[in-house]
């Protein structure tokens, strides 16, 4: 059995919105170089409506693919729905990933969760906290 | 074009190997310690094989012993030299920080049993002097073990000279050959080796066979309980095809070492070379004392599995010490080791080489790593920051 399902392994190899994004109105970050993993999202935002989104990511296979998956999810979706997005979606989407892997698909929802924040943020917007849990699957290396 | 680079994972077998083993599955299938005829002839195979793998090693038939690879090997080793030391009261025990698992796990189950095990600081070369380890031996230390070459970044350690150390000090010393049997002149008596431990399947022999070396005199402790196998040292009826392919590649790796690793070597250089071309990565490992076939390197800026995934696509076949790899979170040991940040460890790529590999194979990989390592880089956030300045980069 091979380590990955076809879909990720599509989406490893052909990675769907990778690159930056110059005055993007919302950026998000997650993740530490120490564990390998550093997840970057990046968006557009007219009206509510993510009308483009960029990724970059420095990890494994499965980190770059769950990026690429979670990015063509919320393309063209209003913020409210980016913002439901859950990691076990990504990974579903993904075809499954192995159980050691979780944590990438887990990395994908909150670097869209920050990037979110950031535009909240950058324009006053008003937003509740609990949309935006801490990380509870990471290693919290950043804690230390 | 398929190239298979991880030869320090696995080897394929040699055509002479396999023939040695047929006639062991059908013909002389009879167990060793059988009265019969049948059973005797399995039996003379089998000294045969162990005076052919003594000869190897400069040892007699009479101290080897087969295991199942080169993992058993180490386990008893290294308990056997504990029960002997604790039996006087000596229970330190010294190794360095970049063994394998196969030794370092053994250690840390004696560490729980009471040893005090003392893990030898490898420096950023990765490797150990004797004096490091002269200096260390105490009145209570009843074991060196040191590996004879590192399996992650090739370095070769001065083993003749630990050998002399240990002698003169009456410290039992073990040596982990497993990536050196077959590639590197080993002579167990001039080197002052009591215990070695070597794997079949790295010098293009069968895998689940390997050998433990004893000098004679020590007393081993069995790790598997049986009949009397192995002078009673090792329970189990032997794996006569796979001890028969294993001295037959046995041979024929020492007789052709030199021829091999002049080979050999001069590929590892010349891709040694086109990969330093790559900025901001790093050899790891000695660059004079290194093992032929050895080709160790970290790109910063990138993760190993992505890497060799890609690399896979184009058909090489390489490995990583990158978290990602191994399934747990840290990279690997080795490389942290030698000092390198956990960030640097996770982009790390070996390449082992032997000596049916072909120069045309070392150029398509020279023109498919800095692609990949490229196109990686160019989708990391964390190389754009480094390039921006934002932080700093670890290596040149």
């Amino acid at each position: 059995m091979a380590l990955y399902s076809e879909k990720v392994m599509d989406h490893f190899k052909n990675p769907r919105n990778v690159g930056t994004m110059e005055n993007a109105d919302g950026v998000g970050e997650v993740g530490n170089a120490k564990c390998g993993d550093i997840m970057k999202i990046y968006l557009k935002i007219d009206d509510g409506i993510i009308t483009d989104v960029k990724f970059e990511t420095f990890g494994c296979g499965s980190a770059i693919a769950s990026s690429s998956m979670a990015t063509e999810m919320i393309k063209g979706k209003p913020l409210s729905e980016a913002l439901q997005l859950t990691n076990k979606a990504v990974a579903e989407a993904l075809d499954g990933l192995p159980a050691h892997k979780m944590h990438c698909s887990v990395l994908a929802e909150e670097a869209i969760k920050a990037a979110v924040k950031d535009y909240y943020d950058k324009n006053g917007i008003k937003y509740d906290e609990k949309l935006f849990g801490s990380c509870d699957s990471c290693c919290h290396e950043c804690e230390i | 074009m398929k190239v298979y680079a991880d030869n320090a994972a696995t080897t394929k077998m040699s055509k002479h190997a396999i023939e040695a083993m047929m006639p062991y599955f059908d013909e002389i299938y009879a167990n060793p310690s059988s009265l019969h005829s049948e059973g005797q002839r399995a039996a003379e195979a089998l000294l045969d094989a162990r005076e052919r793998i003594g000869a190897c090693l400069g040892c007699s038939s009479k101290e080897i012993y087969f295991t199942s690879g080169g993992s058993e090997a180490d386990n008893q080793a290294i308990i056997s030299a504990a029960k002997i030391g604790a039996r006087k009261g000596k229970k330190h025990i010294i190794s360095t920080a970049f063994e394998h698992h196969a030794v370092l796990h053994t250690l840390d189950k004696l560490k729980k049993e009471g040893f005090d095990i003392e893990l030898l600081p490898v420096g950023e070369k990765g490797n150990i002097t004797a004096e490091q380890v002269a200096n260390a031996i105490r009145e209570d230390t009843c074991l060196v073990t040191v590996m004879y070459a590192n399996n992650e970044i090739g370095s070769v350690l001065p083993i003749a000279e630990i050998g002399k150390v240990c002698k003169d000090k009456k410290v039992l010393f073990h040596t982990d050959a497993v990536q050196a049997a077959g590639h590197i002149h080993i002579n167990v008596k001039d080197e002052n080796i009591d215990m070695l431990s070597l794997a079949a399947h790295k010098f293009h022999g069968p895998k689940g066979v390997g050998v433990l070396y004893s000098r004679l005199g020590i007393p081993l402790v069995n790790v598997i309980e049986g009949g009397a196998q192995e002078r009673g040292k090792r329970g189990g009826t032997e794996n006569l095809p796979g001890i028969m392919g294993m001295a037959a590649a046995l041979e024929d790796a020492c007789a052709k070492i030199d021829e091999n690793a002049e080979k050999v070597s001069f590929l590892r250089d010349k891709l040694i070379k086109g990969l330093s071309k790559i900025e901001h990565s790093a050899l790891n490992g000695d660059d004079v004392n290194r093992l032929p076939g050895n080709v160790s390197f970290c790109f910063e800026g990138i993760e190993g599995e992505s890497l060799l995934l890609l690399l896979d696509e184009k058909g090489i076949c390489a490995s990583s010490g990158s978290a990602c790899t191994s399934g747990s979170l840290d990279p690997s040991h080795v490389l942290l080791a030698i000092g390198r940040p956990h960030e640097v460890a996770h982009g790390s790529l070996r390449l082992t080489l032997c000596e049916s590999n072909t120069e045309e194979e070392v150029d398509y990989i020279l023109k498919c790593v800095p692609e990949v390592v490229n196109y990686l880089r160019n989708m990391s956030p964390l190389w754009h920051d480094k390039v921006s300045g934002k932080k700093e980069f670890f290596l040149k």
